[in-house]
C-alpha cells in the first residue's frame, strides 16, 4: 500500500502540471496567435472606434430607438459578472407577476405593435446575457424603433431583415438577430437614436 | 414540436451511432491492444509519466489492490484541490483578487470535482481565480474522467477474462488505465475541440475583467478566462463544471448553435464508445450493441417527453397575451431554443455530465422530470464515462439473476455464472443510491436550514431538493439553480452525497469484478439464455426503469408529478 501511495503522490503532480497547469497555457499561447479575436471575447466597436461590449454579450437596452432584447436575471440585469437565470417554475407566481408586469410594459411602449407579444420578450434567457432574440420579437418592435427615430418603420424593418441570422446548416438553433449588432446597424444607418 | 426540431434530435443521435464503434475500437486498442495506436505519437509522453509515477504499467492488480490505487489518487486530489480553493488569494492568476473559499465550500467544490460531479455551489466568475479554474478544477475533470474509463474498464475485464486454474485474479492497472485514457485520449482530443471551440467564440486568455461602456453609455464589466481549454475537456470528460456561474447558457463558454451540437456529442462520444469497447471485451460486439440499444432506447423516450413538455409552454402564460404555442422560454436561451435545450437536458443527466445550456428549474414540471429521473435511473442512459458503463453492468448483473429467476436456472452471463456474492454487491450498489438521495432529502425536506434555501414554493420547491441530492448522489452536477447551496448544510450534505455516490458505488463495482474474473467460463449450450438480443435488450431497459420508478416514484409522485396536475390547474404558489 505504501508504495501505491507513493505513486499516487508523484501521478498527482505530474498531472496536475501537465493537465492543470501545461495543457491550460499552451492553448491559451496558441489562441492568441491563431484566433485572438475570439478568444479575447469578440469584442465589438462603434464608428468612432470606441469598443461597446461583446457580440456575444447581451446588454441592457431601454432607449424607444433600439431593439430591446430579452429580460435579464443576471445580477441586477445584464451583470456579466453574475450571469444566470431566474430559477422559476411554471408554478411560481412571482414568475407569473414579472411575466404580466413585463407585458404590460412592452404594450404600452409598442402601442402600434401589430400581433401578439412573442413569449421569449417577457422570458428571462438562462445565462442573463443572451445576445439574440427571435426575428419577430426583433420586428415587433419596429413601429416603435422607427417612431422613436422618426423614420418609416419599412426601413427599419429592413435593416432588422439584414440582421438575421439563420438556423446553423439549416436546421441546428434558431434563427436569430443579435440584438447588439442590429442596434449598431440602425445607428450606422440613421444616426445614433435619440434617447 | 417541431420537424427541424426532431431533425435536430435525430442527426446528433446519429453522430453519436457513426462515433461508436470507431471511438470503441480505438479505446479497445489503447487499454487492451498488445501495442497501443499512434504510439510513436503518444508513448514518450506516456513513458515519461510512469517514470515521474514510479509504475510499471504491466504489474497486473487485484480488485482491492485497485481500488486502493483509484481511493489514494482521488484522496490526493481531493486534498490538492481543497487547498488551492483555499489559499487561493496566495496563488498566481488572480486578477480578480478573489479572497479563498470558505471551508464548506472548498469542502464542497473540492468532492464535486474529485467525484467527477462538478456540483456548482461556486459562482465561477465571481468566486474563482484563473489558477483555480484550471489547476483545482480542469485537473480533475481530466483525472476524475480517466479514473472513471479505468473502472469501467476493469469491470469488463471481470466479467470478460478468463482465467486459467490458480491463475492470477488480476483486473489490470490503475495506474496504467488512467494514464493511458489521459494521453492517448483525453488530452489529444481536448486540445482539437478546444482549438474548434475557439473558432466559434468561445474566450481563451488570461486578461483581467474587461470594463465595457455600453451603446446606451451604461457600464458593463465582461468576465475573462482560459474557457475553452476547460469546455472541451468538461464535456468529453462528462465534468459539466461551468467556468461561469451559468455553464453552457453563458454565451462565452458555448456561443453558438454548432458549439452546442459539438458539445452534445462530445458528451455521449465516450459513453457510447465504451459499450463497443465493452463488445470488444467480450469478443462479441453484439454483447456491446446491447447494451448500446438499452441505452439508446432510454434515451428517446426521456427526450421525446422533454421536448414534448417544453414545447407546450408554461400553463400559466396561457392567460397573458402572449403567442400561444411558442414553448416554455424562461430559462432558455434564444440561439438554441426549446429543442436544443430539451435535448441538452437528457442528454447532460443521462452522462452524468451535468453542464447545462437552459436551467431545468425553469423547465415545465414534466420537463424537468426527465432529467431527475434521467439522474435517478443511475445515469445508465450512456452515463458518464466509465460511470455509465460500469453502472450498466450492475444493472446487467439484476436483469440476468432475474431472466434465472423466471427459469429456476443459475444465471449465467458471459458464460460465467452470477452468484450470492455478485448479487449482494449489485444490490448494495443499486440500494446505497436511494439511500443518499432519500434520506437527504426527508432531512432537508423537515429542517429550516434545508427549505430555507429553496426559491421555489410548493412541490417545485420539493423537486428542487430532490434534484439536489439526486445530482450528487448520481455525480451529475447539474441543478435546479434556483436553490441556494452555498450554505454549511447544504454543502456539506452534498459534499458527503457526492463522495459516497462516487466511491461507495464504485467499490462494490469493481469487488464484483474482482469476484468475476476467477470464475471459470462456462461453455454456451441450449438452457444459456443469449445477452446480444434485442429480448435481453428489453429486459435490461425494462429492468432499469422498474428499478429506478419503484424506487423513486413515490417522491416524484409528491414533487414533479402533483405539480404538473397543479399547473394545469392554474396553481401559483
Amino acid at each position: 500500500m505504501q508504495r501505491e501511495i507513493r505513486i499516487a503522490l508523484r501521478v498527482t503532480v505530474a498531472t496536475l502540471a501537465l493537465t492543470g497547469v501545461a495543457y491550460p497555457l499552451a492553448l491559451s499561447g496558441l489562441a492568441q496567435l491563431v484566433a485572438p479575436a475570439q478568444a479575447n471575447g469578440s469584442l465589438v466597436t462603434d464608428e468612432s472606434g470606441r469598443v461597446v461590449g461583446s457580440a456575444l454579450i447581451g446588454q441592457r437596452f431601454t432607449e424607444p430607438g433600439y431593439v430591446w432584447p430579452r429580460p435579464s436575471a443576471a445580477g441586477a440585469g445584464w451583470d456579466a459578472t453574475a450571469s444566470g437565470g431566474s430559477n422559476l417554475g411554471t408554478t411560481s407566481r412571482k414568475l407569473r407577476d414579472r411575466a404580466a408586469a413585463e407585458l404590460e410594459r412592452l404594450r404600452a411602449a409598442n402601442p402600434e405593435a401589430i400581433g401578439r407579444v412573442p413569449v421569449e420578450l417577457i422570458a428571462a434567457s438562462a445565462s442573463g446575457l443572451d445576445p439574440h432574440v427571435s426575428p419577430e420579437a426583433a420586428l415587433w418592435q419596429a413601429p416603435r424603433v422607427a417612431r422613436a427615430r422618426n423614420v418609416d418603420a419599412a426601413r427599419v424593418r429592413a435593416v432588422i431583415e439584414s440582421q438575421v441570422e439563420g438556423r446553423t446548416l439549416g436546421f441546428l438553433g434558431e434563427p436569430r438577430v443579435n440584438v447588439l449588432l442590429v442596434n449598431l446597424a440602425l445607428d450606422r444607418q440613421f444616426g445614433r437614436a435619440p434617447e | 414540436m417541431t420537424a427541424v426540431g426532431w431533425l435536430q434530435i435525430l442527426a446528433f443521435a446519429a453522430v453519436i451511432f457513426a462515433v461508436t464503434k470507431p471511438l470503441g475500437s480505438y479505446l479497445f486498442r489503447v487499454l487492451e491492444g498488445e501495442r497501443r495506436p499512434l504510439e510513436r505519437l503518444f508513448g514518450p509522453l506516456e513513458r515519461a509519466l510512469y517514470a515521474v509515477g514510479g509504475v510499471d504499467p504491466r504489474r497486473e492488480q487485484t480488485w482491492l489492490q485497485y481500488a486502493g490505487a483509484l481511493l489514494a489518487f482521488s484522496c490526493f486530489g481531493l486534498l490538492v484541490t481543497y487547498a488551492v480553493l483555499r489559499l487561493q488569494a496566495a496563488l498566481p492568476l488572480n486578477q480578480q483578487r478573489f479572497g479563498g473559499l470558505s471551508p464548506h465550500l472548498a469542502w464542497n467544490t473540492a468532492v464535486s470535482f474529485s467525484t467527477n460531479t462538478n456540483w456548482q455551489s461556486y459562482g465561477g466568475e465571481s468566486t474563482l481565480s484563473y489558477f483555480s479554474q484550471m489547476a483545482a478544477l480542469a485537473w480533475h475533470n481530466f483525472t476524475s474522467a480517466a479514473a472513471g474509463i479505468a473502472v469501467a474498464i476493469a469491470m469488463a475485464r471481470g466479467f470478460t477474462r478468463s482465467v486459467p486454474e490458480g491463475g492470477a485474479r488480476t483486473i489490470g492497472c490503475f495506474w496504467a488505465d488512467t494514464i493511458r485514457a489521459i494521453v492517448y485520449l483525453l488530452l489529444p482530443l481536448s486540445g482539437i475541440v478546444a482549438l474548434g471551440m475557439l473558432a466559434t467564440g468561445v474566450i481563451q486568455n488570461f486578461s483581467p475583467y474587461l470594463e465595457v461602456t455600453t451603446l446606451e453609455g451604461a457600464k458593463q464589466v465582461l468576465g475573462m478566462g482560459p474557457v475553452a481549454s476547460q469546455e472541451a475537456i468538461k464535456q468529453l470528460g462528462t465534468n459539466g463544471g461551468g467556468f461561469f456561474n451559468a455553464n453552457a447558457a453563458h454565451p462565452f463558454e458555448n456561443p453558438t448553435p454548432l458549439s452546442n451540437f459539438a458539445s452534445l456529442v462530445l458528451i455521449f462520444a465516450i459513453p457510447a464508445a465504451l459499450t463497443h469497447t465493452y463488445g470488444r471485451m467480450a469478443r462479441d460486439a453484439r454483447q456491446g450493441w446491447a447494451l448500446f440499444a438499452a441505452m439508446a432506447l432510454l434515451f428517446f423516450a426521456g427526450v421525446s417527453v422533454a421536448y414534448w413538455a417544453e414545447a407546450r409552454g408554461n400553463p400559466a402564460f396561457a392567460g397573458l397575451a402572449v403567442e400561444p404555442g411558442a414553448g416554455n422560454w424562461e430559462g432558455k436561451e434564444s440561439r438554441f431554443g426549446i429543442a436544443a435545450s430539451a435535448l441538452y437536458a437528457t442528454v447532460t443527466t443521462g452522462a452524468s455530465c451535468g453542464a447545462v445550456n437552459s436551467m431545468h428549474d425553469s423547465f415545465t414540471a414534466l420537463g424537468g422530470l426527465v432529467p431527475l429521473f434521467d439522474i435517478q435511473l443511475g445515469e445508465v442512459v450512456f452515463g458518464g464515462v466509465g460511470a455509465g458503463l460500469y453502472g450498466m453492468l450492475v444493472y446487467v448483473v439484476i436483469a440476468v439473476f432475474l431472466a434465472g429467476l423466471m427459469v429456476g436456472r443459475t444465471p449465467e452471463y458471459l458464460g460465467k455464472k452470477i452468484e450470492a456474492r455478485e448479487m449482494k454487491l449489485a444490490s448494495l450498489y443499486i440500494l446505497l443510491f436511494p439511500l443518499l438521495i432519500l434520506g437527504f432529502a426527508a432531512w432537508s425536506a423537515a429542517a429550516p436550514y434545508g427549505v430555507s434555501s429553496l426559491a421555489n414554493a410548493g412541490p417545485h420547491g420539493l423537486a428542487e431538493i430532490l434534484y439536489a441530492y439526486s445530482s450528487a448522489a448520481g455525480n451529475n452536477g447539474s441543478a435546479f439553480a434556483g436553490l441556494a447551496a452555498d450554505t454549511p448544510w447544504w454543502n456539506t450534505t452534498l459534499g458527503i452525497a457526492m463522495l459516497a455516490g462516487r466511491f461507495l458505488m464504485i467499490v462494490p463495482a469493481l469487488a464484483i469484478a474482482g469476484a468475476m474474473v476467477g470464475k471459470k467460463v462456462v461453455p454456451e449450450s441450449l438452457g444459456t439464455f443469449p445477452t446480444h438480443g434485442a429480448l435481453f435488450g428489453a429486459l435490461l431497459t425494462g429492468v432499469v426503469v422498474v428499478v429506478g420508478a419503484l424506487t423513486f416514484f413515490p417522491a416524484l409522485a409528491l414533487g414533479p408529478i402533483v405539480e404538473h396536475f397543479l399547473a394545469e390547474a392554474g396553481k401559483l404558489y
